[in-house]
């Protein structure tokens, strides 16, 4: 795919996104993950990181992606955007790893150029924060994320309301935020 | 967990159309300075004199000084929170504001005898100067915290400094429709010193709050 024509691409997903299309947002985080992947596990071996860690980096950007995605203008590229997030994440890994901030973050231009990588690790550290959750917002992610049930089933499932799921859902994955931060409230 | 798996849990999550960032940090921004507006008229009250007063060029050096730095703030606090956006030009602009003051320092030290100067540093209210700025700013600097916490700023302290400026050219503009010291040394000592104390405040809540 051309340079520009993935950013174009993206962009188009994200505004249909932003209009409320889970699949285009679908579509827009499946492919922006190979990328991000590429990208993220060359820099973690240039700054010191195994490439394991560097899986925990991709979730955590693409979870910064999801929380902090009204900060996107529509008319702006979206390239940029993504990158910057990268790579605040990855400053903040290494700076938890206590590596000393030597070698530079590479930039947008290789988002683009790179070539998508597969994704063979299953991480612990997402599964260990999951583990600190409330049980019954336990219950709701593993019936979202790993049955891959949806919101009315997971409801009718746990006995909430869909609103009720909806609500418990946005707060576990802010936690969930938290918790790959470092903070435990 | 695979990261597939966290994707259906982001896609169970989305919903539609929430307000920019951008306008929301504007919108709150106008709910903070409306509150401080409220606060001077009912419990501070304005100037007497004020209507006589608008033909006095050191009124309006007082608001020139502090607009613009409300101005460049303003540009520079959305884009420290925005990934990506572009900040140096506006680092730049904020030197302005200094700028400003230094030509009004200038002209008041070129229009008066320089036995008048220590009369006009120390005015007659600073201590409520360097008080009612602060007060004026907090609501606007809540506010705009409270919209930042939605950005995604690289450097949680420095966006939170920049709330703090813009909190606090805020509530000078406003404290100037209250300020009887007119003279540009009073604001140059002064207005500096209650507007660094709001971005001092600015800084720590950033550090503290702003992390995401």
């Amino acid at each position: 795919m051309g340079l520009a024509r993935a950013e174009k691409e993206w962009e188009a997903l994200m505004r249909q996104a932003t209009a409320g299309d889970g699949a285009a947002y679908r579509r827009l985080l499946a492919s922006l993950t190979p990328a991000l992947r590429a990208v993220v596990r060359r820099n973690c071996g240039r700054i010191g990181l195994d490439p394991g860690e560097a899986e925990d980096v991709v979730q955590e950007t693409l979870l910064a992606i999801h929380l902090k995605r009204e900060t996107w203008e529509p008319e702006r590229p979206i390239g940029p955007w993504i990158m910057t997030i990268a790579r605040n994440k990855l400053v903040d890994a290494r700076r938890r790893r206590g590596k000393a901030a030597t070698a530079p973050i590479e930039d947008f231009a290789d988002l683009l150029s790179a070539a998508g990588a597969d994704d063979d690790y299953d991480r612990l550290d997402l599964d260990r924060m999951i583990g600190r959750l409330g049980d019954r917002d336990q219950s709701l992610v593993r019936a979202l994320a790993i049955e891959g049930r949806s919101v009315r089933e997971t409801a009718a499932a746990l006995n909430m309301s869909e609103g009720a799921v909806r609500v418990a859902l946005h707060r576990a994955i802010k936690r969930l935020a938290a918790l790959f931060r470092g903070e435990d409230s | 967990m695979k990261t597939d798996a966290l994707i259906d849990l982001l896609v169970a999550d989305l919903e539609p159309s929430r307000l920019r960032f951008r306008s929301r940090l504007r919108l709150e921004l106008a709910c903070g300075g409306v509150l401080a507006g409220l606060i001077l008229l009912v419990a501070i009250r304005l100037r007497p004199d004020l209507g006589a007063q608008l033909a006095s060029p050191r009124l309006w050096f007082k608001f020139a000084a502090t607009l613009t730095l409300s101005l460049a703030s303003l540009g520079l606090v959305w884009r420290l929170a925005t990934p990506g956006a572009e900040v140096r030009p506006w680092l730049k602009m904020l030197f302005l504001a200094p700028l400003v003051l230094g030509l009004g320092v200038l002209a008041e030290a070129v229009a008066t005898p320089s036995s008048s100067w220590p009369a006009r540093l120390v005015g007659n209210y600073a201590p409520f100067c360097v008080t009612l700025i602060p007060l004026l700013s907090a609501a606007p600097l809540a506010c705009l915290l409270h919209a930042l916490r939605r950005g995604a700023p690289a450097d949680p302290g420095l966006a939170g400094a920049a709330a703090g400026l813009l909190a606090g050219g805020v509530g000078a503009s406003l404290y100037a429709l209250h300020c009887t010291d007119d003279s540009p040394f009073f604001v140059a000592a002064w207005y500096s010193l209650a507007i660094a104390i709001v971005t001092l405040t600015g800084y720590a809540a950033g550090r503290r709050w702003l992390r995401w």
